[in-house]
């Protein structure tokens, strides 16, 4: 993929915005120097980016994260150097946003600063196998929600539609017209399909661009 | 397009309740069930239904009171805490007889405790909740899709024997992710000729109430309750039985631990082992036959839970203490793996040799 400074991930709750920031994360670290994660969930104390901690550190990605995050401690509360994803202009930072516009209100306070800057992406994860988020419709009124909740428009979509570890190959292209739509109504380019990394032989000639994803998740 | 969705447990609790009519949701948030209520949020005014955040669990369960006793169906959910201070109105709407669904996601404890998952409500729910004689119908998913069965299930057995219905899961069934098929069985819904809908001056009026001053009155009251409650024990126990059949060594397991529990049975048979697993899915009433009929050829019981040892007890008894039960736990927000339940297969089956 290609990134600008500002990556940012936005979506409907559960949409699977935290395995492809932890992804991208890895993706962007093997093109840059000086990567962060940015977790900015207030909605969720669980599935947090937090949770890959070790794997950031052993491939020299920062992690910008809420002490309180994946330590049971319910606060919703914004890391201490959350300004150094606006300030420090050498760092490129992958953003996970909390789910659906509560979510989106915390990404809101650094609004004036990315869109002064303008050198971001802001996608909108879409998961049609989601019950909120079936349609077009639907979806463009999440997208709607979020960026009122923010201030900041979205420039993509990804398409991440998937039901776990049932998901087949022809489920993820039933979805490739749920995602196209959205994207035409949106006037924004669906920027890629994701993957879990077990579909991507399969599916990479077919959809195009894709991106393949190691799940982060524990199954019992 | 799969006919399946990816949902989170407690998602699928909501919309299965939907499906199954509830248009009456009031409930408090506290992890890890609050996406019952955020989805009954978004959802409830876009059909026509009404969802409230109360200012605290006791008035959300006396606002459920005061639906039910209209005669619709109704849900609150909440987890431990919460569902301690709800104690009072579980109470009130068993001596009232009256139908409602109430979901606990168990978190640790006690007090405020964690917010990891845990069974330690086990008691509660089992034996009553609330004061005075009485029980719920309490239900234990082990997968998101049974999240979803269960709470029409819960809605119909409510509606049918006017009582409470308990999904009892935990802060893993809440919290994980899996598809789900939302084609589930709405059987239809119960005349409540007993409900306060209003006379229409066309009949006597209807009175929901729970205070009884004339103790032979109250004494015939719980008679018919518990005569009640016999044919719900008679008719209405759920199970899983896995490779139970020739098993020495029967785990019993509901929820998660049941899960966890099946991995082991599998492992311990590569091993030569004979394990088995007995899942209850109503806990009360808790499904006695099978223990019994295990207790036949098994040499000895392991419970594996949540919690200290809860439903052990249910287990000593409903096995009649033919074979010896021990414990396998964790607690306080803890899940055993595999492997612990898997060497206390091999210690067990050791100690009988």
């Amino acid at each position: 993929m290609k990134y600008k400074r500002l990556t940012i991930l936005c979506g409907h709750y559960g949409s699977g915005k935290t395995n492809i920031a932890v992804n991208m994360a890895y993706d962007l670290r093997a093109q840059r120097d000086n990567v962060a994660v940015a977790d900015l969930d207030i909605v969720n104390p669980y599935f947090r980016t937090k949770d890959s901690q070790k794997d950031f550190e052993e491939r020299g990605i920062r992690l910008i994260c809420s002490d309180f995050a994946s330590s049971n401690v319910d606060l919703p509360s914004m890391p201490a150097d959350l300004y150094s994803i606006t300030d420090d202009h050498s760092l490129s930072v992958i953003l996970d946003i909390g789910g659906d516009d509560r979510g989106a209100y915390a990404l809101g306070r650094l609004r004036d600063a990315i869109l002064t800057e303008n050198d971001y992406d802001m996608y909108m994860v879409v998961n049609q196998y989601r019950p909120l988020t079936p349609d077009a419709q639907s979806t463009l009124e999440v997208m709607g929600e979020i960026e009122a909740a923010c201030g900041i428009p979205f420039t993509g979509i990804i398409n991440n539609s998937n039901i776990a570890r049932e998901t087949t190959a022809q489920d993820v292209l039933d979805t490739v017209d749920y995602a196209n739509e959205v994207g035409k109504r949106s006037g924004l380019p669906v920027v890629c399909t994701t993957v879990e990394d077990r579909l991507y032989d399969e599916l990479k000639d077919k959809l195009s661009p894709i991106f393949s994803l190691q799940l982060q998740a524990k199954l019992i | 397009m799969s006919d399946k969705i990816l949902m989170k447990g407690n998602e699928a609790i909501a919309e299965a309740a939907i499906i199954a009519g509830c248009r009456h949701y009031f409930g408090y948030p506290i992890t890890p069930q609050t996406e019952i209520a955020a989805y009954m949020a978004k959802k409830m005014p876009k059909i026509g239904g009404t969802f409230l955040q109360a200012e605290s669990e006791i008035a959300a369960i006396n606002m459920v009171y005061g639906v039910a006793s209209a005669g619709k169906r109704v849900m609150t959910s909440s987890s431990s805490p919460g569902v301690s201070l709800k104690g009072e109105g579980l109470s009130y709407l068993a001596g009232s007889d009256l139908p409602s669904l109430i979901v606990n996601v168990q978190r640790g404890g006690p007090g405020l405790g964690g917010i990891q998952p845990s069974q330690s409500d086990y008691f509660q729910s089992t034996r009553g909740g609330g004061h005075g004689d009485y029980h719920m119908i309490v239900l234990a998913p082990a997968s998101v899709q049974e999240m979803a069965e269960l709470t029409v299930k819960g809605f119909e057995l409510a509606d049918t024997y006017r009582m409470t219905s308990m999904i009892l899961a935990d802060g893993t069934m809440g919290q994980m992710m899996e598809p789900v098929n939302l084609d589930l069985d709405v059987k239809p819904a119960h005349e409540k000729p007993w409900a306060t809908t209003g006379t229409q001056m066309a009949r006597e009026h209807n009175i929901v109430n729970s205070l009884s001053l004339v103790p032979e009155e109250l004494e015939e009251l719980n008679f018919k309750r518990y005569d009640r409650y016999k044919v719900i024990e008679e008719n209405e126990t759920m199970f899983e039985e896995y490779k139970v059949e020739d098993a020495d060594i029967v785990l019993a397991a509901f929820g998660i631990a049941a899960r966890v529990s099946k991995n082991a049975v599998d492992e311990a048979r590569k091993m030569g082992i004979k394990a088995g697993l007995i899942r209850p899915i109503t806990l009360w009433p808790f499904p006695k036959a099978p223990f019994k009929a295990a207790a036949e050829h098994a040499k000895a019981f392991i419970s594996v839970e949540l919690n200290m040892g809860q439903m052990i007890e249910d287990v000593i008894l409903a096995t009649e203490s033919k074979c010896p039960v021990t414990l396998c736990n964790r607690a306080g927000g803890m899940i055993p793996d595999p492997k612990q339940v898997l060497n206390s297969i091999i210690e067990v089956n050791g100690g009988m040799k």
